[in-house]
């Protein structure tokens, strides 16, 4: 009975999608006219938390610029909240729909099927089907660079990061951090402190305060809010920020930050919608085509900081400089990655293990 | 000199007047709000009617939203009754999930006919027991139920999200922080493109309220919340009552718990009550914690959440100000309780020689 009513339901629904769909027919993408397009962007935090969803917004006003009917829903949690959200949003005739939260992805992938002919772009995630592609930025890349330049800034060697989850990109981050770290000074260790929250800016501060007293002078930071540049600031020493450029909050603490280019990917994208050529894709890259960057070093970096980044920077983009090869050992010492290999996407995708000179446990 | 006197009892038909005159004072100020904020106030309220009833989806989607938000305000109705405040239906509804997904997790092979009811039965004891820590507390040593229910909610939360990151992750997940999904046999099956959680919504809608209106048992309830001291001098066994009655008022709301978990969301996860425990205590209250009343004002409030919902989508209204439209409501509500109860006199002040 029970899959007899399922059955039908499924019937009831395809049969609306393809009333809804009308003239358009089959399940094949079609091409949208720059006028036709309405885009709509999923966050799950508020546009103004000048972090992870702000970057994403940033990327919003630049379609908007070149004349692109957009729209956003902030505050979209990872439930079946979102299944709801997105269905209103394909009712209501946007057809082209990015959500950016990673718990996003599993209502992603139920509700396309319903859609087909409306593109989904899902920020973080792996999900490809006919109609869905994923997308993210290589921001551990810049993250080494801002490791490089918090090992020339420390004079302690101890460096303090504040993490928000325990999650493989939160991980990966700060093992190429430390990997960065680690190149200028080998016997530098970076110490981890979890703050299991995206954006809670009391938890964040005091967490960064914590480091501080165990003797780091320096705080970097996985997590959305500029807390933890406020309590280096308050303390006196350095700070590295995320996502946006904050020189502002922390003016004598600020060194730089590794940001997101949401822009770079959502221009192009929107482009080969326009133009036909649209796939479903798994988007991953890096500096070399300006996804990620680090921000302008601030007049608080020693001397030559610059000329440093600017030499990882070139062996990166050129591919001399692989991030993620061995011989890489964890944090309790085994090998775990032997000379001459090189991490694959997937594994990066699933990192759970700390690099040496990480203090810290998951889990 | 104003001052607020306690009014005599309202006749039926000059509550009904107050009430609908509060409701339509409040979507009236809510609508100047909007058009001062540069929105159509009546765009705004077809819209959050549409998004709530306007199609099939969206009254599913309404449907869905209020089966947990129903049945946690019947469970805190309970307790409320009897002047005990239970602000922990958030703690007893995550208890009863994870009891509930306990049990699938150990036996995984059971056939649904048997497990659903086992999981059921499993949330109404878990939610049960972490509602009577509270009470024994407050029996034994006299602590405020309030504030033990309040912060229990958040051992719960943290402890959900402790298995969620630990022992109960899900490794086909690379490494996030899910637990596992539910299976088939562990799902709760759909009537009518709803979960079946609607259908025990609406028999404990009519068993509470016929527990508490014909039974020896609710109305032991009752006398309890109106007097300690009177149901002890009338031969009640108190600390019985007591904990039967908070029992059930934490179990029911474990139920929803475990309703949500498996019946909406798929998997067990530590935000998936999206702060209901909490609006029930309101949806329990505006109800003066009647059953069938409950159903109205839990069935309002949930075209409310996701009319609200749907008007960011729609016509591009942040988060911020569908919060702004449903706070105004709500206050007006809360308002018209007042006068409904209390007037304000102008009296001269007495001249004292």
């Amino acid at each position: 009975m029970k899959r007899i009513i399922s059955m039908l339901l499924i019937a009831l629904l395809m049969l609306a999608t393809l009333a809804g769909c009308g003239s358009s027919g089959g399940g094949n993408l079609a091409p949208i006219a720059k006028e036709d397009l309405k885009v709509a962007f999923l966050y799950v935090g508020p546009v103004g938390d000048l972090g992870y969803s702000y970057a994403h917004d940033q990327g919003r006003l630049a379609l908007e610029e070149m004349g692109i009917t957009t729209t956003y829903v902030e505050n979209v949690p990872e439930t079946s909240e979102c299944e709801a959200t997105l269905r209103q949003l394909c009712d209501e005739g946007y057809n082209v729909i990015y959500a950016t939260s990673f718990g996003h992805g599993e209502w992603v992938e139920k509700v396309a099927k319903d859609y087909p002919n409306v593109y989904f772009g899902h920020a973080t995630g792996y999900i490809q089907s006919d109609n869905t592609e994923n997308y993210m930025g290589r921001a551990y890349e810049a993250r080494y660079l801002a490791g490089i330049v918090a090992a020339m800034n420390s004079e302690s060697g101890k460096i303090g990061y504040v993490a928000a989850m325990q999650i493989p990109e939160v991980i990966r981050g700060i093992n190429a951090f430390t990997l960065g770290v680690r190149s200028v000074n080998p016997d530098a260790t970076v110490e981890v402190i979890w703050t299991n929250t995206w954006f809670d800016a009391a938890i964040e501060k005091s967490a960064a305060l914590e480091l501080i007293n165990k003797g780091c002078d320096l705080i970097a930071q996985h997590c959305d809010s500029t807390a933890p540049q406020l309590a280096a600031e308050e303390k006196g020493v350095k700070a590295i920020g995320y996502n946006t450029s904050t020189p502002d909050a922390a003016p004598s603490a600020y060194l730089t930050a590794p940001l997101f280019h949401w822009d770079v990917f959502y221009k192009n994208d929107i482009q080969s919608i326009i133009d036909g050529t649209w796939e479903p894709k798994s988007y991953w890259e890096g500096l070399s085509k300006g996804m990620v960057s680090l921000d302008d070093l601030t007049s608080n970096c020693v001397d030559g900081t610059q000329e440093a980044v600017d030499e990882a920077t070139a062996k990166i983009i050129d591919g001399s400089l692989v991030i993620f090869s061995g011989e890489l050992k964890d944090n309790t010492g085994a090998v775990r990655v032997e000379a001459g290999q090189t991490m694959t996407d997937e594994e990066l995708q699933a990192f759970d293990w700390f690099v040496e000179g990480v203090i810290g446990t998951i889990g | 000199m104003l001052k607020i006197q306690k009014k005599q009892g309202l006749t039926h038909k000059q509550e009904v007047i107050l009430r609908i005159s509060t409701i339509m004072i409040a979507l009236i100020a809510a609508g100047l709000i909007m058009a001062v904020l540069g929105y159509n106030p009546f765009t705004m309220y077809s819209k959050l009617i549409k998004g709530a009833l306007g199609s099939k989806y969206n009254f599913t989607s309404t449907i869905t939203k209020c089966i947990p938000l129903l049945i946690l305000s019947l469970g805190v109705s309970i307790a409320f009754k009897m002047k005990f405040w239970n602000i922990g239906a958030e703690g007893q509804f995550y208890m009863g999930a994870f009891g509930a997904t306990w049990v699938w997790l150990a036996l995984p092979d059971l056939p649904a006919i048997v497990m659903l009811p086992l999981m059921l039965l499993t949330a109404l004891v878990f939610g049960g027991i972490w509602a009577l820590i509270p009470a024994l507390l407050k029996h034994k040593l006299g602590t405020s139920e309030t504030l033990v229910t309040l912060m229990m909610n958040y051992i719960a939360i943290k402890w959900v999200t402790y298995l969620q990151y630990g022992p109960w992750k899900d490794p086909a997940e690379k490494n996030m922080p899910k637990i596992f999904k539910f299976t088939e046999n562990s799902t709760l099956p759909k009537l009518f493109g709803v979960h079946i959680g609607w259908i025990i919504a609406l028999v404990l809608v009519v068993l509470i309220y016929v527990m508490m209106k014909y039974t020896k048992f609710g109305f032991e309830i009752s006398v309890l919340g109106e007097n300690a001291q009177t149901a002890r001098y009338a031969g009640m066994n108190v600390t019985r009552t007591l904990i039967l009655a908070v029992l059930l008022s934490g179990g029911i709301c474990g139920l929803a718990g475990v309703i949500q978990a498996t019946g909406n969301e798929g998997r067990l996860a530590a935000d998936i009550s999206a702060g209901l425990g909490f609006t029930a205590i309101i949806t329990a209250w505006l109800a003066k914690l009647s059953a069938p009343m409950i159903l109205v004002t839990s069935f309002l409030f949930a075209v409310l959440l996701q009319g609200g919902a749907y008007l960011q989508v729609a016509m591009q209204i942040p988060a911020s100000v569908s919060g702004v439209i449903q706070g105004i409501i709500l206050f007006f509500v809360l308002a018209s309780e007042f006068f409904t109860n209390y007037k304000i006199v102008v009296c001269k002040p007495e001249v004292n020689d």
